[in-house]
């Protein structure tokens, strides 16, 4: 296995990652604030078809991006509405929204563009291209920084650089300003938070809101810069998968970089199997490589490898009045 | 006091959260261009007009009585278990297992044996996120959903490479033995003198899903047991004090949980397909939650939604033939169901409450 392997599978670790990373960085705000969302699946879901299905009737993919972040900011409304204003439960709210999404995309997809619940194929300025870094051109004879600069860091659509940099970004907000520390203190003690003075439910809502916006870039990334439009079920588990990366870095934004980081990996490895038979002496099954993600989190909530524990305040709905 | 009367809770909220869901999904008919009016009438004709229809609806809601039940049991301990789909897919291996593995002679006697090895495998797979629950203290839903994934790459692997025929393409067991076929309502209905159609896939565990509601009522309402995991599910704290230990109520109303949905592979499994094969649950174990809710996790409710289910399924099915509306409308108003019924339980229950204390005040002013 040489070098340009390498390249080419984190290459692809990169591009897979993204939609994990940003769809984790959603549920990292919103679980942080004391909301738990199993609907980031959903949220995704509608971004992809309703920025897909934006971009090719305007021709826009940028168009495409506000519409699918639009979307998934109404399914983080209607999550809100339930598990902040109505006490709802959050987690059947998740599901509910999970199916809502997965019947509704392709309803609406079969009902626009009669394709079978996909929507046509994105062309030209309906898509987003891959960019290249200033001088990846020059350095890419230069001997392994020139491939890593340029074969593996130039060259994805600009969605992939932003779901890099709100890994600070959320880092920032989170730990370095008065926002995040309340944000963080109303998912670990809610009560304290509305002593002083500070709106527990408008707190949550901009955490929902946080994670829509988040999830609708997900979503716009996986139809219009990952694939070429929206085909049915397209998230194909991603949102839980998300989910698992979040747990698994233990609600911490860095650390949801290698954890999506990895769980991108293992689905770049998934898709190459001459690679994993070059890995592993044994023949690794590849239905073993699919649910890694889903094991290693389970280890990981068992606490055989340190212990995850979540904001003390997830999924209990905020009474004021006693 | 409760601000509500009885048949208020039970009854009238579900049916007003079940209109607005019902009120949302004709709107969506609406808006993708069709009649809502006439979805309906070709649903109830297609699903209840005859006895074929009937017997799809009654197939499916024996799937979803058994998922339903499974989500109820685990809710009365005030778990929220997400695992049916995988739980349902593991009691299909277990079901494979035992209808291939012994030459049995007859199907009265496969059917109890086939019963054993789905509730076995069912509740295997549900043990573990109960263990980690209830040792580890790990989110038995997040550790559900997780085992949903697993089960399903687990059963792939094990079609794949293990229980698939030489020299067939096809990612499934070989067909189980004649011997094993479960009799349909047709071929029970038929000595007394009932016709019943003869295509439908309904069969005698239907009779078994019924008699799975009696049995976990008698569980939860008439059983030490049944009392402590109601005990456990309103107040855990409460329960300690009573000296009923966490662990065995977690781990047995998880069990039974993952062996009444394990056991719903008699009748997709064993009852339909005669051999197991990829996805065969289809999100039965999913709508297990709705029908839960909906019937507010009692086996009575549970048996009347699984039904409304059933009818919802076998009528998209008929809508997707006949109309240009895809089947995946069903998907819609089962979100819309859990929205309204779980979800949003509170915001129709609120202004209910809210006309009920007036009434009341009235009443003693009055």
């Amino acid at each position: 296995m040489g070098f340009d392997t390498v390249i080419q599978v984190l290459d692809s670790t990169l591009r897979l990652s993204t939609p994990l990373l940003l769809a984790c960085l959603a549920g990292l705000f919103s679980e942080r604030s004391g909301i738990f969302d199993i609907g980031l699946e959903a949220k995704m879901l509608v971004a992809a078809f309703f920025s897909a299905a934006v971009a090719y009737t305007t021709g826009s993919v940028w168009i495409g991006l506000l519409a699918g972040i639009a979307a998934s900011l109404v399914f983080a409304g209607i999550h809100g509405l339930a598990s902040i204003t109505f006490r709802g439960n959050q987690l059947i709210s998740g599901v509910a929204l999970n199916f809502l999404a997965s019947g509704m995309t392709v309803l609406i997809a079969q009902s626009w563009f009669k394709q079978g619940g996909r929507t046509p194929s994105l062309i030209g300025g309906a898509r987003f291209e891959p960019i290249d870094l200033p001088f990846a051109g020059s350095v890419a004879g230069v001997p392994i920084v020139g491939p890593i600069y340029s074969d593996l860091l130039s060259g994805h659509s600009v969605l992939v650089y932003v779901a890099l940099l709100a890994v600070p970004a959320t880092w920032w907000l989170l730990f370095r300003t008065r926002f995040g520390l309340r944000l963080r203190a109303v998912g670990e003690n809610p009560a304290a938070v509305d002593t002083a003075g500070v709106s527990v439910v408008g707190l949550r809502y901009a955490a929902v809101g946080i994670a829509g916006v988040l999830c609708g870039i997900a979503g716009a990334y996986l139809a219009t810069g990952l694939q070429a439009g929206f085909v049915k079920e397209m998230t194909a588990g991603r949102g839980y998968i998300a989910l698992a990366a979040l747990i698994f870095a233990k609600w911490r934004p860095w650390h949801a970089l290698g954890a999506c980081w990895l769980f991108g990996l293992l689905q770049a490895l998934a898709l190459r199997t001459d690679v994993v038979e070059a890995i592993f002496p044994f023949r690794m099954p590849v239905q073993l490589l699919d649910s890694m993600p889903y094991i290693l989190t389970v280890v990981i909530l068992a606490g055989f490898v340190g212990k995850a524990i979540p904001p003390r305040a997830g999924g209990q709905p905020y009474v004021k009045e006693r | 006091m409760d601000v509500m009367p009885k048949w208020a809770d039970v009854i009238l909220v579900p049916v007003i959260s079940l209109l607005l869901a019902m009120a949302i999904s004709a709107l969506v008919i609406l808006l993708i261009g069709e009649d809502p009016v006439a979805a309906l009438k070709m649903m109830v004709q297609g699903a209840l007009g005859s006895s074929y229809g009937w017997g799809y609806t009654l197939y499916y809601a024996t799937n979803f009585i058994f998922t339903g039940l499974a989500v109820a049991v685990a809710y009365h301990a005030s778990m929220f278990n997400i695992g049916g789909e995988g739980q349902a897919t593991l009691g299909g291996l277990g079901v494979a297992i035992v209808c291939l593995a012994v030459p049995w002679p007859h199907w009265a006697l496969a059917l109890p044996a086939a019963m054993i090895g789905g509730a076995l495998f069912g509740a295997a797979w549900a043990a573990i996120p109960a263990w980690l629950q209830a040792r580890r203290g790990s989110h038995i839903v997040i550790t559900t959903i997780m085992f949903n994934f697993i089960g399903a790459a687990l059963l792939n692997y094990v079609l794949v490479n293990v229980m698939r025929p030489e020299g067939s393409m096809d990612p499934a067991t070989a067909n189980f033995p004649p011997a094993t076929h479960l009799p349909t309502l047709h071929e029970l209905l038929a000595p007394i003198g009932i016709n019943f159609s003869k295509s439908a896939p309904a069969n005698v565990s239907f009779l078994i899903a019924l008699v799975a509601c009696v049995a976990v009522w008698l569980l939860l309402w008439r059983t030490r047991f049944g009392f402590e995991i109601r005990a456990f599910g309103r107040s855990e704290s409460g329960a300690v004090y009573a000296g009923i230990s966490p662990f065995k109520i977690i781990m047995g109303a998880m069990l039974i949980s993952g062996a009444l949905a394990g056991l719903m592979a008699i009748n997709n499994v064993m009852g339909e397909a005669e051999r197991l094969v990829m996805n065969s649950v289809e999100g039965a174990g999913f709508i297990g939650i709705a029908v839960a809710l909906m019937g507010r996790s009692h086996p009575l409710g549970v048996l009347i939604a699984a039904i409304l289910f059933g009818f919802l399924y076998q009528g998209g099915a008929e809508l997707a033939l006949w109309t240009s509306i895809p089947r995946d409308l069903i998907v819609v108003i089962q979100g819309l169901v859990i929205l309204f019924t779980g979800a949003l339980d509170n915001m129709v229950r609120m202004p209910i409450e809210r006309v009920f204390l007036a009434l009341r005040r009235r009443r003693t002013e009055g």
